[in-house]
């Protein structure tokens, strides 16, 4: 094990997880900092503004144990916490421009929430009714990726799409169109992750891999993936690359939006390393105490993104008691909605397997379908009794 | 994944403009103005490969297309074969018809991830919302003395996986309008090019249009006795042991499949409810093979029809073999002929 190995406790320190020469814009205690490349980034950010990636990140929260709850209750087949990635997220997120494309991996409940995806379809695929869940192409957001990296290419092709489309450099803000990549620590030792820095390096396309370093990919720490900082990856392809702290909504908007006005006006890949932690279980299925020490859970909740923004508006006297009152209300309707929502998801009906496997008629799979619906309409009882099961 | 033992040497002369009816051209030349007309008619369509561009391909099926269409559709792309899949699968996001070429059928292992994985199952895991129409085109097959992993016969892989259609043209007529037909289909569509005839002439109408689609069969010789079933590669061979058979009294029925997947069962059956007889034929192993499918439907269609058990012929359960002795692992003229034989004798 190297020395750096963060499982130890305390702070971390060198190799990869070092957290030197990360942009900040707000201190854990909420206080803003220069930065002289970032502050112009985000000087037309209203407070207005700000309370809305406050609320945004509160919501996203309670979504996250609302379903962590479901699971538990038997609604969920299995759900993946976004907790404590909210800034990384909703920060990035609200960077995007309506016409960007995003490629998520699978727990990016933020940014799908700043994409317009009802966070209630995001739970059809943890509840076993869908392998999707909603309109990628309407939503500018793609579905979520569960085997790792392999859509880092996608999103790259995409790119290279834009780019034909002639979308990338025109100066029209409407009309000039960046690609995102979101992915984890533990994605960039995937081989189609490094091969997505190639294409997207050599064709100079407007990309920007968001890698969230969450510290954990399950129980591996991020030393069992590389002995430098992540961002080094984008470095070696000649991408240029950045270390945000992810847990800083500001710093985390600030360098996003620098990574797509370089996309979109034809400047090209980057690539972000976001420095952040998944407080939570890798899944609802996963044990954490198995692999890491409670101090160093303490160590990051001290550095709670939404205790951060909260802090820094509560000093500025931009968050009233009334109105942290009124974003917990909203959060409490919306655990309420996707309790209700979830729970009345039904079952799709059997022969819906054999849909969609093919965009035109397949002889094999339309033969299957009808000995499959002959075989089920056999039971001559499965009519009175719903099902012969 | 590529080496200089790749760079296969096709002397090609400078290709004047063909005429429109008739040409007697290559199988190799014949998918290159299948894959140009594609290209003139459809401004989505491109091509990717490794040295597809200016090279023309390691066979030069792409000769000259980039010089005609530029390097943005017709894309020398890195040795990568899952960046190209995968990123093959983004551009159709984005609404273009990417055709990949794999350079050997023994290199598309490492892209063999985004195809099964991503490529076949996106448009049923996005509820139809998202179509994939990728072409990936793979020379395969044996009997050119290549080196290691460069005569392979993958078919089946794909074959096993829903969401692909998987197809192999068996003449330069056939993959003109096949190539065609790939790409206007909204399905991924795996490519079998038998490398092994790139090089073989017929007359192709050029102003052909695809007829029988990708889901068809074709009964390429007629008969009575035994049908053999075959598929790119092997259907010259199938046809050849036809006329061999005809020689000693025997009438041989040729399926040409065209298509793995869907196999046309109804043509197959219907020529075995017909003879009787059937045997199997291709080059990729027989063992849990593209056969084996062909073996048991037939079984299930045709079991009172059939008066001996279906044969299979193909290459055995053992890596492909050197070249020096490729011919004794390739299904031979003389060993489709001691399967019809024994079938017959049965």
């Amino acid at each position: 094990m190297s020395p750096t190995d963060p499982s130890t406790d305390g702070p971390p320190t060198g190799g990869p997880s070092t957290d030197d020469g990360l942009v900040q814009l707000l201190t854990p205690q909420g206080e803003r900092v220069s930065h002289p490349d970032y502050d112009a980034r985000v000087a037309h950010l209203t407070a207005e503004d700000l309370r809305g990636m406050y609320r945004d990140m509160v919501l996203v929260r309670r979504f996250d144990t609302e379903s962590t709850s479901l699971q538990r209750q038997g609604e969920l087949a299995l759900f993946a916490q976004a907790l404590g990635q909210e800034a990384a997220q909703i920060g990035s997120g609200r960077a995007l421009a309506a016409q960007d494309h995003v490629f998520p991996s699978y727990r990016e409940h933020g940014v799908a929430h700043t994409r317009g995806v009802d966070l209630a379809e995001v739970l059809r695929l943890f509840r076993g009714i869908d392998h999707g869940g909603w309109d990628p192409v309407a939503n500018g957001f793609h579905l979520y990726t569960l085997v790792i990296g392999s859509h880092a290419l996608h999103a790259t092709g995409y790119a290279m799409g834009v780019q034909r489309d002639g979308r990338v450099g025109t100066g029209d803000p409407q009309r000039d169109t960046a690609v995102a990549v979101y992915f984890g620590d533990g994605a960039t030792s995937q081989g189609d992750v490094s091969e997505a820095l190639v294409f997207a390096a050599v064709n100079n396309a407007p990309l920007v891999f968001f890698c969230q370093n969450n510290q954990w990919a399950i129980s591996e720490p991020t030393t069992r993936q590389t002995r430098v900082p992540l961002s080094h990856r984008g470095t070696g392809f000649g991408i240029p690359s950045v270390r945000v702290d992810g847990n800083d909504v500001l710093a985390s908007y600030a360098v996003m939006s620098e990574a797509l006005e370089r996309a979109r006006s034809g400047g090209g890949p980057t690539f972000v390393e976001a420095f952040t932690y998944r407080m939570g279980a890798h899944t609802t299925s996963d044990d954490p105490t198995r692999y890491r020490s409670s101090a160093e859970e303490e160590h990051w909740r001290q550095r709670d993104p939404i205790d951060r923004l909260a802090a820094h508006l509560r000093a500025s006297g931009e968050l009233s008691p009334e109105l942290e009152a009124q974003v917990a209300a909203d959060a409490d309707a919306l655990g309420e909605r996707i309790r209700a929502e979830v729970r009345a998801m039904g079952r799709p009906e059997s022969a819906s397997m054999f849909e969609h496997v093919y965009a035109t008629a397949h002889p094999t799979v339309d033969a299957e379908r009808a000995w499959f619906e002959a075989y089920e309409s056999s039971f001559l009882d499965s009519a009175a009794e719903g099902s012969h099961r | 994944m590529s080496t200089t033992l790749d760079a296969v040497h096709v002397p090609t002369a400078a290709s004047p403009a063909p005429s429109r009816v008739g040409q007697k051209i290559t199988f190799a030349k014949a998918i290159n103005l299948g894959l140009r007309r594609a290209l003139e008619q459809d401004p989505k369509v491109l091509l990717m490969g490794e040295d597809i561009g200016r090279l023309g391909g390691v066979f030069r099926v792409t000769d000259g297309l980039q010089k005609d269409f530029g390097e943005d559709r017709v894309v020398d792309t890195p040795l990568a074969e899952s960046g190209i899949v995968g990123t093959a699968i983004g551009l159709a996001m984005r609404g273009y018809r990417p055709v990949c070429e794999i350079q050997f059928d023994g290199f598309i292992f490492p892209a063999f991830d985004q195809i099964t994985t991503q490529l076949a199952k996106m448009h049923y895991r996005s509820n139809g919302r998202l179509t994939l129409p990728v072409v990936i085109r793979v020379p395969f097959g044996g009997g050119i003395g290549a080196v290691e992993h460069h005569s392979e016969s993958p078919e089946a892989l794909f074959a096993h996986t829903a969401g692909l259609r998987v197809v192999s043209p068996s003449t330069p007529g056939e993959a003109y309008t096949m190539i065609q037909a790939a790409i206007a289909s909204p399905d991924p569509v795996l490519f079998f090019e038998p490398k092994g005839r790139y090089w073989e002439k017929a007359d192709v109408d050029l102003d052909g249009e695809p007829s029988l689609g990708l889901n068809k069969a074709r009964v390429a010789r007629a008969g009575t006795d035994v049908t053999i079933v075959a598929y790119g590669p092997t259907v010259l061979t199938a046809l050849k042991a036809a006329e061999a058979a005809a020689a000693e009294g025997t009438s041989v029925e040729v399926v040409d499949l065209r298509a793995i997947s869907p196999i046309d069962v109804d043509t197959v059956a219907g020529s075995v409810r017909k003879t009787g007889r059937c045997v199997v034929v291709h080059e990729a192993p027989v063992a849990y093979g593209a056969g084996a499918e062909v073996a048991a439907r037939v079984t299930e269609e045709c079991f009172f029809h059939l008066q001996a058990p279906v044969l299979r012929v193909g290459g055995f359960h053992a890596p492909y073999p050197v070249a020096k002795i490729e011919h004794d692992y390739l299904p031979s003229l003389d060993r489709v002929l001691d399967a019809v034989d024994r079938s017959l004798a049965y």
